[in-house]
């Protein structure tokens, strides 16, 4: 049965998809200038994934990343000032300059982290809906993780175990047909990732991964099941990433994909299709733009906060390792 | 319901003045276990066999029925899987107590100990505890052979981020067991499977041992004998031998090989001048090279010879048991090479 989506909604849906594009626009052009350090591995194309599934949760359910992670953050509600100074390396980051692009976390808001290692977030998931569960608090734990990391044990040793305890997560595969540069048909047989879940005896299913609607109705469907206690659920979103697979990645993947193909999956993109959505349910055009703009405003503040902080030192260096608070006394 | 443990006891000669009981390193770890439960219900055992087998070894025999399958869960034949699960729950308000079965199926989880367990907290800017033990029986001498029988503790001391504990009697084996599950950190709990059944004084009340002090198993002032585990042992009775020959050992068992009690030993070795490491994993990149080169960092003055170290040979373990027994230090060889020092 399809959940209404009034458009209330969809206007904060479009917000935060927007909040992600900008966000990820910005890191590429001040990455192209050499003003962010190391890695970043960018969401844009994908952002009806984290959104659609992220609306459907509550503000203290969990959800684990992965290394292309912003747009789960922003989508659970992370704080973009923060988020963005990590990115910069600064004191004030999420990490304190510690974790970067990679390891954002923020365990107030359920984000369990992002995560370099391609499917370690599975089982840590499992873990947290483990944990829920036996604290009853209800809480129902996404694992987002990439086409790729369906061929990592963790996956397998992930879902079998989240479906014999029958715990309240949901593995949410966002399918964007390429593990770094390797072809979804070069590194499975398999077209739809979905028909795994058969073999974990749980509910799996295809969707279109640039149709917010489509994503939030199969999100909503598997969070209500896991919160009442039915188990989990595999939604394969099929989308498509835009960037290579990290900035810097070659001419976006040249090497690996075609222009082409490219341009035919930008003409999917989710958020001028929710645009449409939104005006047909009498949204008009200036209050888009409007958000458009507040919120490129809220970037280039976050931004400048980033720029005005400072670099951590030697002195910050050997600080948290380990918490050496004394639980005992 | 308090989440505290009001007694510390830092060395086993303050047992004298204490109620014990005599009981087995085994019944130590899981008094130490059933204490914590049922003072807290945060915390909880995962691991395979752990609950309605008991334990591949016997050491959570009983709690099953006591706690419940909630409590007592059995997994999957998934050690990354089951300890990855270990670390979310240890992220998200629990304190589970993970058994993994043999030090080298840790080998399986090993990015989830080394790149998430360990590095969590620093990566996360200090934002987050991971109160997490993970029980590893080690060693050798059941005839397991190559895949069943290492001694690993250098690979996880290696790891900032983790606590390397390894308790060679059921004193410490019960008060650092406790101060491990109290510890909001990822403690690596490395016991030695031929020590379970291995009996003796233990207080009848909880207690913590801290974590990173060593204990001087036995004072001398010819030489420092340093070992953990079962070679602790087999240096005692080294220490015994060579007592009768007038030549008097002082022997230190670490306890936690990370963070490591550098004081205690550096302190010894000033006063007898000589020391031999002692350790069953194999020589070549051993914790042994790290110590004598804190001896050698704290006490290079005071030395009158090489920091000696006794260690497993650098072959994977062997199955028939004559050659097994080969390749671990024996009692023959600390004499050896403490009298070599002489």
């Amino acid at each position: 049965m399809a959940t209404k989506v009034d458009s209330a909604l969809h206007l904060e849906m479009y917000r935060q998809m927007v909040r992600i594009r900008k966000f990820e626009e910005k890191i590429c052009e001040d990455y192209a200038k050499g003003l962010i350090p190391g890695l970043a591995h960018l969401y844009i194309g994908e952002e009806a994934v984290a959104v659609g599934v992220c609306s459907a949760l509550r503000p203290d359910d969990y959800i684990t990343s992965t290394h292309r992670g912003h747009g789960h953050c922003v989508a659970k509600g992370g704080d973009i000032k923060q988020m963005m100074a990590e990115i910069y390396g600064r004191t004030t980051g999420y990490c304190k300059g510690k974790g970067g692009s990679m390891h954002i976390a923020d365990l107030n808001l359920g984000i369990l982290g992002a995560n370099g290692i391609v499917g370690a977030g599975i089982p840590i998931a499992v873990g947290a809906a483990l944990s829920a569960k036996m604290r009853k608090t209800e809480q129902v734990t996404v694992s987002f993780f990439g086409d790729g990391a369906t061929n990592q044990g963790t996956f397998h040793e992930g879902l079998n175990m989240a479906s014999l305890w029958e715990l309240p997560v949901v593995f949410v595969c966002e399918n964007n047909m390429y593990g770094l540069g390797t072809r979804q048909s070069r590194h499975q047989k398999i077209d739809d990732i979905s028909i795994r879940a058969t073999s974990y005896d749980m509910p799996g299913l295809s969707v279109d991964g640039n149709d917010i609607d489509e994503v939030y109705q199969a999100a909503v469907e598997a969070v209500e099941r896991a919160r009442s206690g039915k188990g989990p659920t595999l939604i394969e979103c099929k989308t498509y990433r835009w960037r290579g697979h990290h900035e810097g990645d070659a001419n976006q993947g040249a090497k690996y994909r075609s222009k082409e193909e490219i341009e035919e999956w930008k003409k999917l993109c989710p958020i001028p299709r929710l645009e449409q959505k939104l005006q047909k349910e009498g949204i008009k055009a200036e209050e888009l733009e409007q958000i458009q703009r507040e919120v490129q405003n809220e970037i280039d503040e976050a931004v400048d906060f980033s720029l005005d902080c400072t670099i951590p030192t030697l002195e910050d260096v050997l600080e948290d390792v380990y918490d050496e608070r004394e639980e005992t006394i | 319901m308090t989440k505290t443990v009001t007694r510390t006891i830092n060395s086993h000669t303050e047992l004298d003045a204490l109620e014990t009981v005599e009981m087995s390193y085994g019944e130590a770890l899981r008094d130490a276990l059933r204490s914590q439960m049922k003072k807290d219900e945060t915390i909880f055992v995962i691991g395979e066999e752990v609950g309605l087998y008991g334990g591949i070894f016997g050491v959570t025999q009983g709690l099953y029925e006591e706690f419940g399958p909630e409590r007592m869960i059995d997994t999957p034949i998934s050690e990354a899987g089951f300890i990855g699960a270990a670390v979310g729950a240890a992220i998200t308000e629990m304190r589970p107590v993970a058994e993994i079965m043999f030090t080298d199926f840790a080998i399986m989880a090993m990015d989830q100990i080394v790149n998430q367990a360990a590095k969590i907290r620093y990566m996360f800017g200090g934002k987050v505890e991971v109160p997490l033990v993970i029980r590893i029986p080690t060693g050798t001498g059941r005839g397991a052979a190559a895949q069943h029988s290492q001694s690993l503790e250098a690979w996880f001391a290696h790891v900032p981020g983790l606590k390397v504990v390894m308790p060679s009697t059921p004193f410490d084996a019960k008060g650092l067991l406790i101060s491990s599950i109290w510890d909001n950190n990822p403690v690596i709990f490395i016991e030695h499977k031929m020590l379970y059944k291995a009996t003796g004084p233990v207080p009848k009340d909880e207690y913590c041992i801290p974590i990173g002090k060593a204990d001087v198993k036995r004072q001398g002032e010819d030489v420092t004998i340093i070992a953990t585990l079962m070679m602790l042992h087999t240096a005692l009775k080294a220490a015994d031998e060579l007592a009768a020959e007038g030549i008097n050992a002082e022997v230190i068992d670490p306890r936690t090989i990370y963070p490591l009690d550098k004081e205690t030993i550096i302190e010894s070795v000033k006063k007898t001048n000589r020391a031999v490491v002692v350790h069953e994993s194999s020589k070549t990149g051993g914790v042994g090279g790290e110590i004598s080169s804190v001896i050698m960092e704290g006490a290079f003055d005071y030395l009158d010879g090489p920091v000696l170290r006794c260690a497993g040979l650098d072959v994977p373990i062997p199955f028939t048991p004559d050659l097994e027994k080969i390749v671990v230090p024996d009692e023959k060889q600390i004499i050896d090479a403490v009298k070599s020092l002489l």
